[in-house]
């Protein structure tokens, strides 16, 4: 069968199981476009920014666990995919970006909208291409897809020049086994190295367990699970982590780090052992590293070897497969109860309730009752998608999640701008769920353009925009460490209920805490987008702190009432 | 460990296999650059096999963590194989060509002097200077050229370190490239 490359893109992407897209023409990547008219099963979404087709291609991946696509014109079109690629990088995030290139002739040249996109995505990709040849292409997907999905996720770029696009050859499937000689990821552990972890586990006193997305990529909920049950250990999570254990069990802690649960920060700080799955020790996460956690001996289980060692001196580290791990770990680890520590934590996260502003009376309306109620209103069984800033630490504190990849967020990177349309393309790989874009003002409008490919697809969204009027992270930080010089954080924003207007999305205010059952009610009537704008108290703070570079025991922590 | 290498014992020498493909060296120095691992040497070139490349980088490990680079190489899918080679017996090269002042006969002698002292020749003579090829362990390379120095050194180049493991440890791979079948159009693809 002779085919251009083009359609041998379209082909491709068929094999792998493709069924949407997000991207933006141009002149480099046309030849594909036309191609498209012949393949009506995959559908393409138009974006409005081609930043947007990359975190919409994320969001998708991440709610789906399929590779997200994402396709752009050369030039511009593909540096502007940049952001969202350097996002799915940080957090493992399986997308396959499809660039088109000016000619073979003209690359070097300086041609109109030639840029390096190779050369300029390396460092955020996790391989990349330019394809030289049309007989390389269909192989060269494949490893794509291959490479993107497999190991610890991450983003892959193709670069296709125009006239590979256009250039015919025989097309011939490349059915045959991937060989990647360089590519091995890691699966089982040594038996040795398993039962010497399981020794640890079985002796520790105080141990706990640091939870993170990996446990979600390998699938190891169950196991996971059944780890912190059978050993008693309580569970943090990482931000990313949510959901990889329901978190009303009550062996969980909820999220550490720098918003943290005070308990889980404590926790670790006192704990005799960390047993830490599928995460990487963010310095978000471990605060001071000279005194993070020195009470523990540390197991750290990843896929991805260079993670072991990197941030923090472990005792004992395990590249391989979460799951196979932990099957391999548990027949090992012994049946236990840890009374007296559960009930030191018990006593932490006392003190914390006692602290919890959602317990308060106040006649404001607070970013974290507006997260709470929309948890209770939609029974905690949403896809949140939310952007970045105190919003987004609101969420992993007030919305707990029963269910594995039910919240999406971009941890690694905070990249502002991620939430609208990441939700959009969670919606895309997850029909049948309520989705929720929970966003600030400040990150909304980086990337509110896509309103109009919400609105263009119908895509049944509920975007719940959180006005405080400011970039309420960085006042935050402007409060406590800039003796209040709120330089740059005022806002002044547009109608939010008027711009949903102008693209036809159905909108609502929300001023007072009684209003947000009925903001969920309407949100959840409307058909295709609706957005709800909850105009929220200005000066909120999100406690707990751990400043940046301190101790993780040392918080800043919310008054008790009787301290006010 | 035989003599050689207790010298170097503060230096890690990895070697790695990496495919013979257009951007491999630069994803390469793009890894060293970005997780800031500060390194000795790099250098690049041919094997027996055209589709392998095999690099040598040499670590200073009061610098950088030789365990962590080689992990960090894995993660480039173009890399194949990595190997701390200092860690057992092993061959190290470095090779220096050294333009040297020569106008006056003093500095002739003493050249040729030093040059018998060390697995080095001259490879170039001409009436205002010469050039020393050494090929040598690098701190015979550098003992040389400290001792070439008084006589006044014009210009200079090295190319930087290439190491083997002593005896049967050998570091080579089984990995062949996809078999390109032909088309019915003449042309060539991957299956």
């Amino acid at each position: 069968m002779l085919l251009s490359g083009a359609e041998i893109i379209m082909e491709c992407l068929l094999r792998e199981g493709v069924e949407v897209m997000f991207g933006y023409p141009g002149g480099a990547i046309l030849p594909t476009y036309d191609a498209m008219t012949k393949y009506p099963q995959i559908h393409h979404v138009l974006v409005r920014h081609e930043q947007g087709a990359a975190h919409m291609a994320d969001g998708y991946a991440r709610a789906t666990g399929r590779v997200g696509v994402a396709i752009a014109t050369s030039g511009p079109g593909a540096t502007n995919l940049i952001t969202g690629i350097a996002t799915a990088m940080m957090d493992s995030s399986p997308i396959v970006c499809i660039t088109g290139q000016v000619p073979r002739g003209a690359i070097g040249t300086d041609a109109f909208q030639e840029t390096d996109v190779t050369g300029v995505s390396l460092p955020v990709t996790k391989h990349n291409y330019l394809v030289a040849d049309v007989n390389e292409l269909a192989y060269t997907i494949r490893e794509a897809f291959h490479i993107a999905r497999t190991g610890r996720p991450g983003p892959v770029l193709i670069d296709v020049p125009k006239d590979v696009q256009i250039e015919k050859t025989e097309f011939i499937y490349p059915e045959g086994e991937i060989v990647l000689p360089g590519y091995r990821p890691p699966a089982r552990a040594d038996e040795e190295t398993v039962r010497a972890a399981a020794d640890m586990i079985n002796r520790a006193e105080r141990p706990i367990i640091l939870a993170g997305q990996g446990i979600l990529k390998s699938r190891a909920m169950r196991e996971l699970q059944e780890l912190a049950e059978r050993a008693g250990i309580p569970v943090a999570l990482t931000l990313l982590g949510k959901g990889a254990i329901p978190e009303g069990h009550p062996l969980v802690l909820g999220m550490m780090g720098m918003h943290g649960e005070a308990a889980c920060n404590l926790a670790i700080q006192e704990a005799d052992l960390l047993i830490a799955l599928g995460m990487r020790f963010d310095d978000r996460v471990t605060g001071n590293l000279k005194t993070y956690a020195v009470n523990a001996r540390k197991i750290h289980v990843d896929i991805d070897a260079a993670e072991i060692n990197k941030n923090v001196r472990v005792d004992l580290g395990i590249a391989g497969d979460l799951r196979t791990v932990l099957a391999q770990l548990l027949p090992s680890v012994e049946t236990k109860t840890h009374p007296e520590w559960i009930a030191r934590i018990r006593d932490w996260q006392e003190d914390s309730d006692e602290r919890d502003i959602v317990h308060q009376q106040t006649d404001k309306l607070l970013g974290a009752q507006v997260i709470n109620d929309l948890w209770k209103y939609t029974g905690g069984e949403a896809v949140t998608v939310t952007d970045v800033g105190q919003h987004q630490m609101l969420e992993a504190q007030y919305y707990p999640h029963q269910r594995p990849s039910t919240m999406l967020t971009s941890g690694g990177l905070g990249t502002m701008g991620f939430g609208l349309p990441a939700a959009i393309g969670a919606k895309f790989g997850r029909p049948d769920e309520e989705v929720w874009a929970i966003v600030g003002d400040g990150g909304f409008q980086m990337t509110m353009c896509e309103l109009a490919t919400a609105a263009q697809e119908k895509v049944d969204i509920n975007i719940a925009v959180l006005n405080n009027a400011f970039l309420g992270m960085v006042r935050q930080w402007q409060e406590f460490f800039y003796e209040e010089r709120y330089q740059a954080t005022p806002m002044y924003n547009p109608d939010f209920c008027k711009l949903a207007e102008a693209y036809g999305i159905p909108s609502m205010r929300v001023t007072q805490r009684s209003q947000i059952e009925e903001s969920v009610a309407f949100a959840r009537s409307t058909k295709g987008p609706a957005l709800i704008e909850y105009v929220i108290e200005k000066e909120e703070i999100v406690y707990p702190m751990v400043p940046a570079g301190a101790d993780l025991h040392n918080m800043l922590r919310r008054p008790k009432p009787e301290e006010k | 460990m035989d003599q050689e290498q207790l010298q170097q014992t503060e230096k890690q020498t990895l070697v790695a296999l990496v495919e013979n493909k257009p951007g491999v060296l630069n994803r390469v120095a793009s890894l060293f650059r970005r997780r800031n691992f500060n390194i000795d040497s790099l250098t690049v070139g041919r094997t027996h096999k055209p589709h392998i490349s095999r690099m040598t980088i040499v670590v200073d490990v009061k610098r950088a963590n030789a365990n962590l680079i080689a992990a960090n190489l894995y993660k480039l899918i173009n890399v194949i194989e990595v190997r701390n080679i200092s860690q057992e017996p092993y061959v190290s090269r470095d090779l220096a060509l050294v333009k040297v002042r020569a106008e006056d006969p003093d500095a002739r002698n003493a050249t040729t002097t030093i040059c018998e002292r060390y697995p080095a020749r001259i490879v170039d003579v001409g009436p205002k200077v010469l050039i020393v090829e050494i090929t040598a362990q690098e701190d015979v390379v550098e003992a040389m050229i400290d001792e070439l120095r008084p006589i006044g050194i014009v210009e200079m180049v090295r190319t930087g370190v290439v190491a083997m493991g002593r005896g049967t440890r050998i570091l080579d791979t089984q990995y062949e490239p996809p078999v390109l079948a032909t088309s019915t159009n003449g042309q060539r693809y991957s299956v």
